[in-house]
This record gives structure tokens, sequence and C-alpha cells, in this order.
């Protein structure tokens, strides 16, 4: 009998997975807005249809197929980085299906769910310090690269340039294929910036008229997985301070209401993050009299089912 | 007195100090002399209607005071609290961190 083997490889590397990131459906937010104060129009990129479930894939695989060009990961090297969750998710499910070990620095206070999934994908997981927050995840992948050189290719996602170039390069040209050019404001939640950085580099170059406004939380303590208060945390080195027209600063509370107003509105499971941005793109739409407003939900609701606090309305 | 760590995304409203001592027998009683001592914290820890907001944690002795008497949690004064925030609605406190 033929050995399949060979083909499943080539499958997995050309035509599996990976093929399936991006080209995610733009899906109309209808009762998101004001009607009797706008006829602006909002829609979302539903990034949970990408293969590991985020809008993560888009970077990971952009880091991973880079790297892999450029002869960084050889057989027995792990790549390694931090993550608070979905970059973990999408690395660990590239990885196991391209054979690649993969390590994760998270904080132990990490969602139940996220470790469960990392777990059930093989990855190893370092967990860190609570009190340090996202940030000594951080510290403690750099150490742990700096220390063991010949063990681990740092992908380090927040200064690597091929997370916002995956962005400039699927996240920016769909967001204009899909609203036939017709984008007048993009609003985009800040994390490690690379989606930020990626598509307003994508809409300066080809399209300029269009407004960007970044999301971030309004507390350097928060509630909003994925996002960075950037004034009082590590600054990503990929962050580019004029990618954003300007900043809207959203309360994790209001992130949690529009969670469930989505949810038993709209029919949207979505993650805390896609809340705050359909939060600042209703306040974008409802300040505006007509356009075509699109925001990013990075994630569906699955991973968020152990917080209690967040489905049950106050 | 009572113990309070701080975590470090919180620091830059405490002069940079990461544990605290504080007078209380309680853990309402100890936050709000926290937030006597460093009232721009207040808006971190509370919301309007003066409970903790959703995504903050309070954990003495690894449990979460939720799980225990909520902020009527009695201290002692040997007791050390730590303020975790939740990331996408984590609970658990875990101590196998790295060092």
């Amino acid at each position: 009998m033929q050995d399949l083997i060979p083909f499943v490889k080539r499958i997995k590397l050309d035509e599996g997975m990976p093929s399936l990131v991006g080209n995610t459906p733009l899906l109309p937010l209808v009762t998101l807005t004001d009607r009797t104060r706008t006829k602006a129009q909002v829609f979302a990129k539903a990034e949970w249809f990408n293969p590991s479930g985020s809008v993560k894939d888009r970077p990971a695989w952009g880091i991973i197929q880079q790297a892999l060009h450029q002869g960084l990961i050889l057989p027995g090297i792990h790549l390694l980085d931090s993550t608070s969750g979905n970059m973990g998710i999408a690395y660990a499910t590239f990885g196991t299906a391209l054979g690649i070990p993969i390590t994760l620095a998270m904080p132990s206070n990490a969602s139940p769910e996220r470790i469960k999934i990392m777990d059930a994908l093989g990855a190893e997981l370092v967990l860190t310090d609570p009190l340090e927050g996202s940030d000594g995840a951080i510290l403690v992948a750099r150490e742990m690269a700096a220390e063991n050189p010949g063990k681990y290719y740092y992908a380090n996602q927040y200064d690597n340039p091929e997370n916002w170039k995956a962005h400039y390069r699927t996240t920016g040209p769909e967001l204009i294929e899909q609203t036939q050019g017709k984008i007048t404001h993009f609003v985009v939640g800040m994390g490690t910036t690379g989606t930020l950085t990626g598509v307003s580099r994508y809409l300066r170059d080809y399209y300029p008229e269009v407004e960007v406004i970044g999301v971030q939380p309004d507390s350097p303590l928060n509630g909003l997985e994925g996002l960075k208060h950037l004034l009082t945390t590590i600054q990503p080195g990929i962050y580019d301070p004029t990618a954003a027209d300007r900043i809207i600063e959203i309360r994790t509370e209001d992130a949690y209401g529009m969670v469930r107003f989505l949810a038993r509105e709209e029919g949207y499971f979505v993650g805390i993050s896609s809340g705050a941005a359909a939060v600042a793109a209703r306040q974008v739409a409802n300040e505006i009299k007509d356009g075509v407003v699109v925001t990013i939900f990075p994630d569906a609701g699955f991973k968020y089912l152990s917080d209690e606090d967040l489905w049950i309305a106050s | 007195m009572p113990t309070l760590k701080i975590p470090t995304p919180l620091r830059p409203y405490t002069s940079g100090e990461s544990t605290i001592t504080l007078p209380g027998e309680t853990v309402a009683e100890v936050l709000e002399a926290l937030v006597e001592r460093h009232p721009e914290l207040k808006r971190h820890l509370l919301g309007d209607n003066g409970q903790l907001r959703p995504y903050v944690n309070l954990f003495l002795k690894e449990e979460n005071v939720n799980q225990l008497q909520g902020l009527e949690t009695p201290l002692t004064e040997r007791d050390t609290l730590l303020i975790i925030p939740s990331i996408a609605g984590g609970k658990e406190h875990r101590r196998d961190h790295a060092p």
C-alpha cells in the first residue's frame, strides 16, 4: 500500500489547516446602533472561524512560516513565546500539525479553559506569577530564551514584525474586499498591536481616508483578556504610535455587558475582547451620521464560560 | 497588621510598593485603608457601588475571598492578601509558577 504519511505531511503544510487561516466572514451587527441617530452600518470579522479559533492564527502562522523559511526552527528546537492564551493555542495547533514542540509562558491565573486546551494540544506550559500579569510572562520567556539559545526559537510575538505583516497581507485586503471598499472606520483592540499596526499600514498605503481607532482597557488592572493598557505595560516593539488616529478606553464592565448583549440580541457568542471592540464600534457609529464601521471579533465565548460574573447580568 | 500584595500593573499607583501592611480586621477594612492611603487605586479596584470590580480577585491562603465570607472575611495580623486580576475569567490561583 502507498505510504500516506508524506502525503499527509504535505497536505498539512500546503493545503491543510494553515490554508484555512483568514478569509473569515464579515458579520453585520444590526441592533447595535441607535438608528434614530445614525445610518452607519457596523460589521465585525468573525475570527473564531480560523482553524484554532481566534485571530491569532494569522500572526502565529506568519511567524512559523517565516521562521521555517529562515531555517530558525530546526529539528528538536522548541518554539517559545509568552501568551495570555489565544496565541499559545494557535502555536500549539500548528506546532502539533508540523511536528514543532511548543513551549509557552503564561500567567498562572489564565482561565482553566485555556490551560486545558494547550495541555490537550501537547504544549509545554510554564505558568508565571499571577501578580506580574502578562508582562511577567514576557520576562520569563525572555529569560528562558537567553539562558537556552540552542534549545529555543523565541518567536516573541510582541516584537516580531511577522505579526503585523500577517495582518497587512491578509486582514487589510479582506476588509476592503468584503466591504467593497466602502469601509470608513476601522476599530481594533490593542494587545500586541499586530492587528492595529498591520491593518492600519495597509489602509494608509491604499485607503488613507479610513479612520483607524484603537481600543484599550481603561485600567492596567482589567478583565479584557488579550488587550493591554499601553501606558503602563511593556510597550510592544511592533507598536506604531501613528497607527491609530485615536484611542478609545473601555471599561471591563461595559465589555461584559456587551458580550451578553451580542449573545442574546445578535446570536453572536463571542469573547470579552470582542465585547470591548463592539462597545467602541457602537460609540464610533453613533458619533457619525453615515458610514461603514468595521471591527474585529478575536474569538468566540467558549473559553470564557468559567467566568460566572461574565454571563450573569448584575 | 495584615499584609497586602500589589500586582505589578497597580504599582504605579502605590509609588512602586509591592507589599503594604495595613490596619484592618476584615478584607473590607484593609481595602478601605488601602484606598485611603493611595486614593488613585480606588477606581481600579472598586466600582461605583463600592463593590469590587468584577475582574478583581482577592486571595487569602490560596482561597478566593468570594468563596469565604467575601469582603467581610476576617483577617489576622499574620494574613497576607493577594490582589490578582482575572485573565479571561481565570478564577484559579496556582502556586506552581516559574521562579
